[in-house]
């Protein structure tokens, strides 16, 4: 028998509060969480030839189209980076960001026969989600440091070990701003999709959107630079701070004023309890609706 | 006196009847701004209310309430839509009821579908982590029983094969291994052992068996397959139309019940000669049914193991030493199982018909035939000379079904393939003698 003994006694009726979070559940089941990223990182490269090697050149090949299309065609102007460095940043934390929303989105939904049929705490999902994607952050970032070091090495950017050390080190702080604003805005829509099919459609276009406001293909400074006194509607974005945080770890590049860094972090944590309360609210009852 | 390990109280499930499952932003958008407008003016606000009232809510269940104590094995019994999925659906957590509270003590495993959760990609062996860390078992858990789980599932070396290249039979087998090798204690399952070929279901209900026989655990068990609620059920909960209409340990009574009440109209096992059709100048047959032991009409259904007779009654007009009185068993699917007739004894035995009323009884045989629907025609002929009711060719014909009471033996609770059923003695010769 498992470490629960049946002392235990579960309770179910109607209309429990938003409140009510089954953490003592999510403890039980974290293998299943850690088994539920195993399944989505092996079945996304299953009948693959390279397999993983996609996670590395997606944003690759994004960044090289970026650089071409964004700096040379047009010329935006990327705050002193080298382009390629520009977008590949850029893309650090904006598709770890676009990719968790998307998936998180779609937690309710795409497990509609699983949840029909078995009980498991319905947080687990979007909890392996955000590690699943996090394996796909880090090669980007082995990637990103790879190249990080080639232009380092022929001189077209610069950086210490202590800084790079103290960059790694801040990292974790970021991604997990960005993972409370991605769970927070995909489970919300997954929430709302469970009833309103029409935000399946929807999401798309809002990531789409979200990442022209959002600065990764130019930099923050470029709107406070032509939007003088308006650069606080551009923070609300907390988009906006993920970011320029990452560009102002690696490449030392001026960082967003601290009020805005907060303002973002808040908006983040509101978002992100607002959504896992929705998220739960729904899931008790959502096979009904599905 | 012990607290009981799953207590329903009250419970009942509303369903929202209508388009709420496929409602669009925009037809939500528009009944909002319909109920604004009307707003504005009573009567509107009035012909909403009605419209409201007719679409109307759905209680999937009303008012259930029961406990079950450890060890009951409970078999839940309704037709389609008497709110069992529904039941079920609340007890393993799945959604929650509208009104009422459970209370379960222990941890729940429920298979409400066997393989939930497999994904086709993976080898069978990641599944099996898979699906059992889904079911609520630990991944140490899994790897002490994964050997267990391989054998049971008889998957062999396919087990690093992907589950999408697997038959829909090694399919079934690997997700019910699984299933089979939680340690809940209390294990609710749906209608999953009407999968597999049959010697593999024979395994499942044996595990049923044993898990809640040998290991003292608390079984909730939904099946329209009545001979294994007989079999395997302490306890038996009846639902009709959401509302708890029996509950207890009186299994077979319960069964009985259900069936009876399920009997189909038109097909009747009684016959009146209501107008005087098989005219002919030696006998008027009257009544043609079917009768239980104590000689009243039976219901549809009956278990193969009671007794059942072909009662005939009607008048001699002419008595006639030929006269030959009797029935055609036949299948549902009308074949021919065997006939049988007054005349079938020596000829010393035969008893003389005289002129008048008179009513012929025969039994047919307990567990002969198989479960199924059956048909019993009216045979009525002077032998060899003229036929005026032959069985089957537009004679009278009775129906019946025969459900569950196949044997006592526990290989031997679903229908086998084959038109009988019977069950034969058998002589077991063992050690030298055999082969002497």
């Amino acid at each position: 028998m498992s470490a629960l003994e049946s002392t235990h006694e579960i309770v179910i009726r109607p209309n429990q509060s938003w409140l009510h979070i089954d953490w003592r559940g999510i403890l039980q089941y974290k293998d299943l969480i850690a088994l539920m990223v195993r399944r989505d990182f092996l079945a996304r490269y299953k009948q693959t030839i390279l397999g993983p090697a996609w996670a590395v050149l997606n944003p690759v090949i994004t960044s090289l189209t970026f650089t071409l299309v964004f700096s040379r065609v047009l010329g935006v102007a990327t705050g002193g980076v080298p382009p390629i460095l520009f977008y590949l940043s850029g893309m650090l934390g904006w598709t770890y960001f676009s990719n968790l929303l998307k998936t998180a989105s779609s937690a309710l939904l795409h497990n509609a026969s699983l949840f029909g049929k078995v009980y498991f705490p319905r947080l687990i999902v979007p909890l392996s989600m955000a590690i699943s994607s996090l394996i796909a952050f880090v090669i980007q970032l082995v990637t990103f440091l790879v190249i990080l070091g080639f232009n380092v090495y022929s001189g077209r950017a610069t950086i210490d070990a202590a800084h790079l050390l103290t960059a790694l080190a801040l990292l974790p702080l970021v991604v997990l701003h960005a993972a409370l604003l991605a769970l927070g805005v995909g489970l919300a829509l997954a929430s709302i999709t469970a009833k309103y099919r029409d935000f399946q459609h929807l999401t798309g276009f809002i990531v789409q959107l979200w990442m022209y406001v959002s600065p990764v293909i130019f930099p923050f400074s470029h709107i406070a630079h032509k939007f003088p006194g308006y650069s606080w509607i551009a923070a609300i974005n907390p988009m906006s701070a993920v970011i320029e945080n990452i560009r102002a770890l690696f490449f030392g590049s001026p960082p967003l004023p601290l009020p805005y860094v907060v303002l973002s972090a808040g908006v983040a944590v509101a978002v992100f309890v607002f959504g896992v309360l929705n998220y739960q609210r729904t899931s008790r009852t959502f096979i009904d609706i599905a | 006196m012990s607290h009981p390990t799953i207590s329903v109280r009250n419970v009942s499930k509303k369903y929202r009847l209508g388009d709420i499952g496929m409602t669009t932003l925009r037809d939500e958008l528009q009944r909002r701004w319909a109920r604004l407008r009307r707003n504005d003016l009573a009567l509107g606000v009035k012909k909403r209310r009605t419209h409201l009232a007719d679409r109307g809510d759905f209680w999937a269940l009303r008012d259930v309430s029961f406990d079950v104590q450890q060890g009951d094995v409970v078999g839940l019994i309704g037709r389609n839509g008497a709110g069992k999925s529904t039941l079920l659906k609340i007890l393993s957590r799945i959604t929650e009821p509208t009104q009422g509270e459970v209370r379960i003590r222990g941890r729940v495993a429920s298979l409400l579908e066997v393989g939930t959760g497999f994904h086709p990609e993976l080898s069978g062996r990641e599944n099996i982590f898979l699906n059992g860390a889904i079911l609520g078992m630990s991944k140490a858990e899994i790897r002490r029983k994964f050997d267990e789980i391989v054998d049971f599932s008889e998957i062999g070396k396919f087990i690093d094969t992907p589950v999408k290249r697997y038959s829909s039979g090694m399919y079934v087998r690997l997700a019910f291994a699984v299933a089979a090798h939680l340690e809940p204690e209390i294990l609710i399952v749906d209608e999953v052992l009407a999968v597999g070929d049959v010697a593999f279901q024979r395994k499942c209900l044996g595990k049923v068996k044993e898990i809640s026989h040998g290991q003292h655990r608390t079984v909730l068990f939904v099946s329209h397959n009545m001979n294994a609620i007989e079999n395997i059920c302490t306890r038996a909960v009846m639902l009709r139309q959401g509302q708890l209409v029996r509950e207890g340990d009186e299994v077979r009574d319960i069964v009985r019940q259900y069936l009876l009440e399920h009997q189909q109209a038109g097909q009747s096992p009684f016959w009146q000669n209501d107008d005087n059709s098989y005219a002919n100048d030696h006998f008027r047959i009257d009544r043609f049914y079917l009768a239980d032991a104590g000689g009243n009409v039976i219901s549809h259904s009956v278990a193969n193991d009671t007794s059942v007779s072909v009662v005939i009654e009607g008048e001699v007009l002419k008595p006639d030493s030929s006269l030959q009185i009797g029935y055609g068993l036949f299948t549902g699917e009308m074949d021919l199982l065997y006939y049988s007739t007054n005349l079938d004894q020596p000829e010393a035995e035969w008893v003389e018909l005289p002129r008048g009323p008179c009513r012929l009884i025969s039994r047919i045989p307990a567990r002969l035939v198989n479960e199924g629907e059956h048909r019993v025609g009216l045979y009525l002929s002077l032998y060899r000379r003229r036929w005026f009711s032959e069985p089957g060719n537009s004679s009278p014909m009775l129906t019946f079904e025969v459900r569950g009471g196949l044997s006592d033996s526990p290989c031997l609770v679903s229908r086998r393939p084959g038109f009988l059923s019977p069950i034969l003695p058998w002589q077991v010769q063992t050690g030298v003698e055999s082969i002497a």
